[in-house]
């Protein structure tokens, strides 16, 4: 039995394609080719507006803070420790040290805990248990800089207040609260760059007679040094560009912080507390501030970058 | 009474620099059955592919020479590729349905080419699936996901959706070579009654399915048509040596 | 022999103890912000106008302000987002210089401070275009920012689409734009997904770059030219200036709650990408 009887597709109704208007134009397209072209055409506009967007934040930045930079001469605006805007005196010094002095004390802690954790989370917990941990840094992750400032300031900064001394709006307070917001960032991509590392590796030094902890300081750890340091790096960025959680728990004094239970101020929070008001000079110095902020964030991306390219030929 | 449907004169391919087709002439008969053979590599897909243009979305290939589809040149500047593809469908070698239900896997190709009637789609979707003997083991499930099915139903439902979009030839890749024994002995018989109405060229591994379904054969060897007849002559009479052993096992 | 076993343990015992800090930090966080702020969570919280600067009242008009905020930084950067990564994953040469600049672009902006993306949506938006402290300013200048998170997660979703699908539509006679937008988007729509999710996440906690751009007013905006003030500025204000902490836990409460959520959703969208899931 034909089963092909009655349901002839080359033949009756069912050639419908050649009711078509479009395949009467035979060979040739007809206007659908210009959408194609017109929609290609906007996809790539669509792509070029990142690169406008960075291409209009420098020049807008840049033209913003960089005559007043000049006019006050940069040595004096980056080293002088005076910023009294009532006086017409725009010295960062204090504020570039206030970032400095935060970002080094928060990494000096959050450093070794994230990347023992992550070693931890890649080597060492049970399956279950890693990706558990994996989904709460997620949520960590997630948490917004205004919420960790406001615990800093009814948690952290009391007890330092009545515990250690002080208002308790300190070095101390920040390095604390910024240290816990770039835990995730250091976490997940040293843990990352742990779980690439080929088996091989591991199972060649255990082979050798080499324990578990002996093999991830002696070849684990060294085969994913590149990613844990583009970790640190990215965590490095996060912090100098933090804002509101380090505004609500270092106090903001512009002195420079003698001990760690001292305020501060960063580059940062001066833009933020200040940018309500300013006018004229001050607001030029307000966007100076943050034109350095740029420059130094960009200066690390690029670190990061290349450290990737690095990390990628000595695997090669 | 066989009718010229195809015909590809001094196919060339590049890969970059290398070159994977040396000039091939190809007579291709309408409503036949055309099986390309040879060993790995000698560019049997590369050939089929240039017949649909699918090639040059490789970045960095490049083709010379000329194929006709009835009289009209298929490598002009002015010819539309996606007309082209519409005329001839391919079958590859892995069924790739598409992440849709049934239905929708056979209705995309009217779809996109203006059928919006859901009457008619529903027509053609049910004519496309008799014709590639799908139809009883789907008709209950239409709405289900097409992943779900086997893979010598998927197969025949990516042949189904192929002809939902009525072409004039179809070229089929290795169908066979991802099913077992009952699923392309199902294929083969269908592939015997689609050629009463398509033009099918088909890339073979398998000598046997070769001489079993198809009218004429072609056997490449490292870029170069080699030989090319009818199938009865080809494998009883093969005029070169080359080809005899590698149709007696032979070869290399 | 023995003294390196006690070694290994002693290592082995500080990793578990690092991993538990980390789960215990982020458990005090959450688990003291709920315990305070659940209590000032009621229906009139949330939709009670705020009275004298948020010390009497609801937070309403700042849950309006941030949906308001969200969505119209979605609808600028979602198109724009889905677009270039379309442009860079179907259309664009990997080396081609523009294509090497579109990725450096979106890598730069991604580590650029929220703080230096307010100074930009200061001058340009609100003084150079004259859109002052608006929904307009804030929601363009948020949209910059979660615009690599987009493209990013775009670029992947939809580099992870089966190169035989492309093939086999456009083998069916479909244009290379049906083929991305009926077969491939669809298939990248869960990685899309998350992607949005995250950005939604990142601009209900955005609060330095929305402070210069979208202004602290508490009125309800009516328009897009409005000012607005979102749940993560008044939080800020609320606890900065002491107008009332009772307040401002209920608010971190609900910030906390929301974030939580998101969290969830991300993970389930991610989960239905995997091959069985995203079946319908
Ligand atoms: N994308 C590509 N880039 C470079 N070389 C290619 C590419 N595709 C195929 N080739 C080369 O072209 C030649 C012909 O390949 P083709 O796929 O046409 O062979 P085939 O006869 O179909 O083989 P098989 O039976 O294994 O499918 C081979 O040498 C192959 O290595
Ligand atoms: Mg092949």
């Amino acid at each position: 039995m034909d089963k092909y009887a009655g349901n002839s597709l080359t033949a009756g109704a069912l050639r419908y394609r050649s009711e078509s208007p479009k395949k009467a134009g035979g060979w040739l397209g007809s206007g659908s080719r210009q959408m194609e072209t017109g929609i290609e055409f906007l996809l790539k506009l669509s792509a070029f507006i990142g690169i406008l967007a960075i291409i209009l934040i420098s020049l807008f930045i840049f033209a913003q803070g960089v005559p007043l930079i000049f006019k006050i001469g940069w040595l004096d605006f980056i080293f002088s420790l005076k910023w009294s805007p009532s006086q017409g005196s725009y010295g960062i010094g204090a504020m570039l040290v206030g970032t400095l002095v935060l970002t080094i004390s928060s990494l000096a802690w959050a450093v070794p805990l994230g990347i023992s954790t992550a070693v931890f989370m890649a080597e060492i917990a049970p399956a279950r248990i890693g990706s558990i941990l994996g989904r709460m840094i997620e949520l960590l992750a997630g948490i917004p800089s205004v919420v960790f400032g406001f615990f800093g300031l009814i948690i952290v900064v009391p007890f330092i207040r009545n515990y250690l001394g002080g208002n308790g709006m300190s070095v101390l307070a920040g390095a604390i609260i910024l240290g816990i917001m770039i835990l995730p960032t250091i976490i997940s991509i040293s843990r990352d760059s742990i779980l690439a590392v080929p088996k091989e590796y591991k199972e060649g030094s255990l082979a050798l007679g080499a324990t578990h902890m002996q093999s991830i300081k002696g070849v684990i750890l060294p085969a994913a040094k590149s990613g844990i340091i583009t970790a640190v790096i990215l965590g490095m960025g996060r912090a100098i560009g933090e804002t509101m959680a380090v505004v609500m728990v270092t106090g903001n004094s512009t002195m420079i912080p003698g001990s760690m239970l001292d305020p501060l101020r960063t580059m940062t929070s001066n833009i933020v507390l200040e940018m309500g008001y300013a006018a004229g000079d001050h607001q030029a110095a307000l966007f100076a501030t943050g034109a350095v902020l740029f420059v130094f964030i960009v200066i690390l991306n690029l670190v990061v970058s290349l450290s990737i390219k690095e990390g990628k030929n000595y695997a090669e | 009474m066989d009718n010229l449907k195809l015909k590809s004169e001094s196919i060339k391919v590049y890969y970059k620099d290398f070159q994977a087709l040396h000039g091939v002439y190809m007579n291709i008969q309408a409503n036949r059955v055309t099986a390309l053979i040879g060993p790995s590599g000698c560019g049997k897909s590369t050939f089929l592919r240039t017949i649909n243009r699918l090639n040059e979305l490789i970045a960095g290939t490049r083709t010379e020479g000329q194929i006709y589809l009835d009289d009209k040149p298929i490598y002009d500047k002015d010819l539309d590729v996606v007309e082209l593809r519409k005329e001839i469908g391919m079958v590859f070698q892995k069924p790739s349905v598409f992440p849709m239900s049934i239905y929708e896997n056979v209705a995309y190709g009217p779809r996109i080419h203006g059928i919006k009637k859901r009457s008619q789609l529903s027509e053609i979707v049910e004519k496309s699936l008799k014709a590639a003997n799908l139809w009883n083991e789907v008709n209950d499930r239409l709405n289900s996901p097409a992943a779900r099915l086997s893979g010598g139903q998927q197969q025949r439902l990516v042949i189904a959706r192929v002809l939902a979009v009525e072409p004039q030839v179809i070229l089929m890749d290795e169908p066979a070579s991802a099913l077992d024994p009952i699923s392309t002995s199902r294929l083969e018989e269908l592939i015997s009654e689609l050629k009463k109405h398509y033009t099918i060229v088909i890339v073979t591994h398998n000598m046997q399915q070769a001489a079993r379904i198809s009218d004429y054969t072609g056997f490449f060897l490292n870029g170069d048509l080699v030989e090319f007849n009818r199938t009865d002559e080809l494998f009883v009479n093969p005029r070169d040596k080359r080809t005899e052993d590698y149709i007696t096992g032979r070869f290399g | 022999m023995l003294n390196s076993n006690i070694q290994d343990r002693v290592i082995r015992g500080l990793m578990w103890l690092s991993g538990l800090l980390v789960v215990a930090i982020l458990f005090i966080i959450i688990a003291y912000i709920s315990l305070k702020g659940i209590s000032a969570i009621n229906l009139d919280f949330i939709f009670d106008l705020p009275h004298r600067a948020g010390k009497e009242g609801g937070i309403f008009s700042t849950i309006i302000s941030t949906i308001y905020l969200t969505l119209a930084s979605l609808i600028i950067a979602v198109p724009l987002g889905v677009g270039s990564a379309i442009h860079l994953e179907e259309y664009a040469r990997r080396d081609s210089f523009f294509a090497r600049l579109v990725n450096l672009a979106a890598e730069t902006l991604a580590g650029i401070p929220s703080i230096v993306f307010g100074l930009f949506g200061f001058v340009f938006f609100v003084i150079y275009l004259n859109l002052g402290w608006s929904v307009l300013s804030g929601s363009l200048t948020m949209a910059i920012m979660i615009l690599p998170t987009i493209t990013r997660t775009s670029q992947e979703a939809i580099l992870s689409v089966p190169a035989e699908y492309r093939e086999n539509s456009l083998a069916l006679g479909a244009s290379k734009w049906q083929t991305i937008s009926k077969v491939v988007l669809p298939s990248a729509l869960p990685g899309i997904i998350t992607g949005v999710i995250l950005s939604i996440g990142r601009a209900i906690g955005e609060t330095a770059a929305l402070i210069l751009t979208a202004g602290s007013s508490l009125g309800m905006p009516a328009g897009l030219l409005d000012p607005a003030r979102t749940m993560s500025v008044h939080l800020y204000i609320l606890a900065m200036e002491g107008i009332s902490m009772e307040r401002a836990f209920g608010t971190a409460f609900l910030i906390i709650v929301l974030i939580v959520i998101i969290n969830y959703l991300a993970n389930l969208s991610l989960r239905r990408m995997s091959p069985a899931g995203r079946l319908q």
